[in-house]
């Protein structure tokens, strides 16, 4: 079925805000009519966020149609934030390393924070996957139609906050905030918001986010889940608690899969106000318990040349920490080397959180305790930190299933991790 | 030979040699290695793959039920279109997901040689076609197999 388009929309769509403004306005129409969208809304979020932070050479195609983009003065309506920046001096690297980051892998990276500064960039700390979060400053309200990718920001957009947004693309999602509007279908519809699949949590403790979130974002792909049984460890509030453990838990699905929405029983906001009504009708179940966990952990693969090698680098924070799990970190950390009469870590470990919470951080007495530990602090971007072929190579341990899902990073629960880096290395 | 009928999200012709994931295709992980490294065969990175880790996925057609993981996945595509490492085509046995859309809708108002991309092809087109198998696209999303 053809989209019906305002008059200003059709006028985009024949040219009449010039040639590139038309192929925007054609890629919108074309992908919304792709999944049977009727019309455009407009995007009501103040903000939007990219995905696309990295200058890595092989994006070239995209800085190119950056420039067209912006040559032909087509920028975005609103403005943004981007994920994390790929590379952190703070970061343990080696003159090698920093050689092949700067002059080899991530050559166009001025060039292309350049483009996203003209594009529309809010500013040089607008850097992080978890830009929901408060000291970022970019919070949706419930109901607001976002224009973003990231496919953590966007689970947790949609499930946590309650806004609406389809698991967008990169440059589709900038394709939206230029336009002001995004075609209307999917997570952005009542029907599309709907859970197709019920999960049944029988677990005897308290499951590992990263873990609980993996398994269903394998079993579901791209479906709606509705998650009951979370209630005794997650209680009925969102308080900081409750959302960090969902941020973590929504990235594990939505890189372990292609969740962009789930619903969780008594605690997010659309399954309170509307409970089991959100069901569809025949939704299938996924019962899990800790047999089902383990069976999941075990069967990650483990992609080091040696699996029995001693890790050299241990990161935590994909997504970004918020800031507090990152005093939590840093008080267990402390408290783990203390018990094991140690004062440093044994691998060295970098958290990574958005610049302007680290910023917080540092105005805190925890951060000079973080420092002695000697965990770096950082905003760097881990996925990408990892992309460089000298790192592929090296034993990296993390407690993110996203990490591990696309890198040679090697998962342990956060309490195995705990363990590792406060004991002796082996 | 086998016929399968699909809707043709972008219209074109192709003959290519199959390459199947029964699983969700993982954009990201299977080709950043390629496009990163100058990998011109572009063989498949996603550990988690094994129907087609370290295949080659040039030139392919691509079988799939959809794709899956980050954001990044349409623009990946696109990177891969433009810089000749992509497959064929891409034959999805389910309606095609909003990251692989995006790539292939791109790739084609932004580009002067979209990938013929045909989703709604039925899970018995996914049972049935099996790696090497030749695969011919035509315009109405029409696919054979054989």
């Amino acid at each position: 079925m053809a989209m019906q388009l305002t008059a200003e929309q059709q006028a985009m769509l024949n040219g009449e805000q010039g040639e590139v403004m038309a192929k925007v306005m054609k890629t919108l129409v074309m992908y919304g009519e792709t999944f049977g969208a009727e019309r455009m809304v407009p995007v009501t979020s103040e903000k939007g966020h990219l995905v696309t932070s990295f200058g890595l050479k092989m994006m070239t195609p995209v800085f190119d149609l950056m420039d067209q983009l912006l040559n032909a003065g087509v920028t975005s309506k609103q403005k943004f934030s981007v994920d994390p920046k790929p590379f952190d001096p703070a970061v343990p690297s080696d003159f090698l390393k920093n050689f092949v980051f700067k002059k080899f892998m991530y050559s166009k990276q001025d060039s292309y924070n350049e483009q996203l500064r003209k594009m529309g960039l809010l500013d040089d700390n607008a850097y992080t996957c978890a830009c929901y979060l408060d000291e970022v400053g970019n919070t949706p309200k419930k109901g607001d139609i976002l224009s973003w990718a990231e496919s953590s920001a966007v689970a947790y957009a949609n499930s946590v906050i309650g806004a609406r947004c389809n698991r967008n693309s990169g440059l589709i999602e900038m394709m939206g905030s230029i336009a002001g509007f995004v075609p209307d279908f999917g997570l952005l519809t009542d029907e599309g918001r709907k859970a197709t699949w019920i999960i049944e949590v029988k677990c005897s403790k308290k499951p590992e986010a990263q873990i609980l979130g993996s398994a269903i974002g394998m079993k579901v792909m791209e479906d709606v889940p509705f998650v009951k049984g979370m209630n005794e460890w997650l209680g009925n509030e969102l308080n900081d608690d409750a959302k960090a453990y969902l941020k973590d838990f929504g990235a594990a699905c939505a890189s372990n899969g292609a969740v962009g929405l789930y619903h969780i029983e008594g605690l997010t906001p659309e399954a309170v106000e509307l409970g089991d009504s959100l069901i569809a009708e025949n939704a299938q179940v996924y019962v899990i318990d800790d047999a089902e966990l383990e069976r999941v952990k075990a069967s990650y693969p483990v992609m080091w040349k040696n699996p029995d090698a001693t890790p050299k680098l241990c990161f935590v924070g994909c997504p970004h920490m918020t800031m507090a799990q990152l005093k939590e970190w840093t008080n267990n950390v402390y408290e783990g080397l203390k018990k094991n009469g140690r004062s440093k870590v044994s691998v060295p470990t970098v958290f990574t959180a958005p610049p302007a919470v680290c910023d917080e951080f540092k105005k805190t007495d925890l951060y000079a305790k973080l420092q002695s530990t000697g965990v770096v602090l950082s905003y760097i971007c881990p996925l990408m930190y990892m992309n460089n072929p000298l790192a592929k190579k090296m034993p990296v341990i993390t407690n993110s299933n996203k990490l591990r899902t696309y890198t040679t990073s090697r998962y342990y629960t956060s309490e195995e991790i705990l363990d590792i880096i406060t004991k002796e290395a082996k | 030979m086998k016929t399968f009928k699909g809707r043709p999200v972008v219209p074109g012709t192709a003959t290519a040699t199959a390459l199947v994931s029964h699983g969700g295709f993982n954009t990201l992980a299977s080709f950043q290695g390629a496009l990163q490294f100058g990998d011109k065969q572009a063989k498949c990175g996603d550990q988690n793959n094994a129907d087609i880790y370290e295949k080659p996925m040039v030139g392919t057609a691509l079988c799939l039920p959809q794709t899956i993981g980050s954001t990044t996945g349409g623009l990946v595509l696109y990177c891969a279109k433009v810089m000749e490492r992509c497959p064929a085509c891409m034959l999805f046995s389910e309606h095609i997901d909003s990251l692989a859309a995006a790539g292939a809708i791109i790739g084609s108002v932004w580009t002067d040689t979209p990938m013929p991309t045909v989703d709604c092809l039925g899970e018995e087109f996914l049972n049935t076609v099996k790696t090497g198998d030749k695969i011919t696209v035509y315009e109405d999303g029409t696919v054979t197999v054989e």
